[in-house]
């Protein structure tokens, strides 16, 4: 479970172009659901996937993991957090270019130490698992739009980390893409995986895979 | 301490993959900076083997050698000077010597004439240097004229000639009897040009200097560990100009190799970005670069390095000999015995590799701080 208390976050604080995304945020978010942020560009839905990924610290308010008070912590110990509890899907991707689809799903583990051969084994059973199996030696910018996604999800997942956190997932896809992204997402929830994730597609929004969908405007949550 | 072995291993792993995508600027800078090395190392172990080459020839020499002054000259040393010298304690052998200087107009060089003390040489044929062989074409056997400064002209057979391994100081030299020398040179009997005196105890040099001052007060003596000081000296300065000349070059590439080192492409920091996005540390991305700078690093020294070992001693530094060798005008031609110095070395180490380690440390830190929600931004 995370929970979110009185969260506020300003860029450019103390300056003229100050600006608040995120402006008292109160909320829960259920441990082994898929969870929506669903909001108009600029409502702050990214701001509050990257403080409750520890990607980046409140200006004010607490954040709460599993009973810990995460928001006070020093960047050392937040990315141990990050690494071992949070997967992360970005929305452009996000994969190193010139390096193979197996070497991007690794790269998260490398600080962990882990012996290579088993990372070896495990980055390749879960390309296998995404049907990514023959293209694991490609390097990633020769891969398709969905294949790029379902690298970057095996990348995730690298590390076996209980929250999945997708930023607008299905923005670079086309419908199929997008019904195909939601099936893994199912499967990985029913595996017991918290899914949170943003979004302002209908296909994703209205899915029976999302258990709650919160609306956000202007940096405030408007409802649920 | 496995996991952190395997850890590194990782890092390094992803730093050749890194290294191996931006293989056309890598590559460059890597040549460059390769280059820069080969060139100091070239300069530091040539002039390095020319100091060690010179002691060894001269540790031969007498430790020794008095001259006699004229009005702050050098000038001969008259009769009974030997005599006068008589027995100091700890001198092994004194030896008066002739030797003096020749200007052969047909190559326009100058020689060395020499009559060694004891009867090696027979009269009317000479032992030539092998720098003298080369310019004249000489072999033993062939006959050879000289035309004296006195104007008459003397013929020579060519007896043998100097064996290459002492070139660097025999390069010039021309070996004859005492009587032929005196008769070319018109020299005075019983006169000679300096005195060599052998001691035996290092230790006791300078004593034997000193009493050999009082004697003859008149006459200036020079120990050998002067020469050898001085041929250091003329070769550390000969280093000095080198590099001289060359800094404009070597900083040159050395604002490049910094430039290349330094400048972190927009690409390379939202690969930063990702990096700290999916978990990696700061820690972990200044390692992963410190490997990257350490291993350009390390391969161009050493490649650099070795370029320029096998660039003096196998090929005779045909770069810079001219510069560093500089012998007259009849150049010695000799095989470099590899000498390396290693403090040489540790220097040359420290200023090639950790300029370059603080060049790519600066910016990658700077980068490595951004917040890794920039990763989600881009």
């Amino acid at each position: 479970m995370i929970e979110l208390k009185s969260i506020r976050k300003a860029f450019n604080q103390g300056r003229p172009n100050e600006f608040w995304a995120l402006n008292g945020i109160d909320l829960t978010i259920e441990a082994k659901k898929v969870t929506a942020f669903r909001g108009p560009s600029g409502s702050g839905k990214t701001t509050l996937l990257t403080i409750v990924g520890c990607l980046a610290r409140p200006t004010s308010g607490r954040v709460r993991l599993a009973e810990d008070d995460i928001s006070g912590l020093p960047e050392r110990f937040l990315t141990d957090i990050r690494r071992s509890t949070f997967g992360f899907v970005f929305q452009q991707f996000n994969l190193i270019k010139g390096l193979s689809a197996l070497d991007n799903v690794m790269l998260p583990a490398f600080p962990t130490g882990r012996p290579h051969r088993e990372l070896r084994e495990r980055s390749e059973s879960l390309l296998d698992r995404l049907k990514l199996a023959h293209r694991r030696e490609a390097r990633v910018e020769w891969l398709s739009g969905g294949e790029q996604q379902r690298v970057a999800i095996a990348r995730a997942l690298v590390n076996d980390p209980k929250v999945l956190i997708a930023d607008e997932p299905t923005a670079n896809l086309d419908t199929a893409l997008s019904r195909e992204f939601m099936g893994i997402l199912e499967n990985l929830n029913a595996e017991g995986r918290t899914v949170i994730l943003t979004s302002h597609d209908p296909l994703v929004v209205e899915s029976a895979a999302v258990h709650r969908v919160v609306s956000m405007r202007d940096g405030r949550l408007t409802e649920d | 301490m496995n996991a952190w072995i395997e850890k590194q291993r990782h890092l390094i792993d992803f730093t050749l993959a890194s290294l191996a995508r931006r293989r056309t600027k890598n590559l460059g800078l890597l040549l460059v900076y390769a280059l820069l090395v080969f060139v100091l190392a070239s300069v530091a172990l040539y002039t390095h083997a020319l100091r060690q080459e010179a002691a060894r020839v001269l540790e031969r020499s007498p430790e020794v050698i008095l001259q006699r002054m004229v009005a702050g000259r050098h000038d001969l040393i008259p009769p009974g000077y030997l005599e006068r010298i008589g027995r100091i304690r700890g001198v092994q052998q004194i030896e008066g010597r002739l030797w003096g200087y020749y200007y052969d107009p047909v190559v326009k060089a100058n020689y060395t004439f020499m009559a060694p003390a004891a009867e090696q040489v027979k009269a009317g044929t000479l032992v030539v240097g092998p720098a003298v062989a080369r310019s004249r074409g000489l072999a033993p056997g062939n006959t050879i004229s000289f035309r004296a400064y006195s104007g008459k002209l003397f013929a020579f057979t060519v007896a043998g000639v100097l064996p290459h391994a002492s070139e660097l100081v025999s390069a010039d030299l021309v070996l004859m009897s005492e009587a032929d020398f005196r008769a070319f040179f018109e020299y005075p009997a019983g006169h000679h040009t300096d005195i060599a005196l052998s001691v035996a105890n290092p230790l006791e040099v300078r004593t034997v200097a000193a009493k050999l001052a009082a004697a003859l007060p008149d006459s200036r003596p020079i120990l050998r560990e002067e020469v050898l000081r001085t041929y250091a000296s003329i070769f550390d300065w000969r280093e000095g100009l080198m590099l001289a000349l060359l800094s404009a070059a070597i900083f040159a590439f050395a604002i490049l190799a910094w430039e290349k080192a330094s400048g972190l492409s927009a690409e390379e920091k939202r690969e930063i970005g990702i990096l700290k996005a999916i978990g990696w540390e700061t820690g972990d991305v200044i390692k992963m670069k410190l490997w990257e700078g350490g291993l350009i690093s390390l391969t161009a020294f050493l490649l650099g390095f070795v370029a320029a070992y096998v660039q003096v001693f196998r090929f005779g530094a045909p770069l810079f000999e001219p510069v560093l060798k500089g012998w007259a005008v009849l150049y010695p031609r000799f095989e470099l015995v590899p000498a390396i110095d290693g403090l040489q070395v540790a220097t040359l180490f420290f200023f090639t590799v950790f300029p370059y380690m603080a060049a790519v440390l600066v910016p990658i830190w700077r980068a490595a701080i951004t917040d890794p929600d920039s990763a989600m931004r881009s």
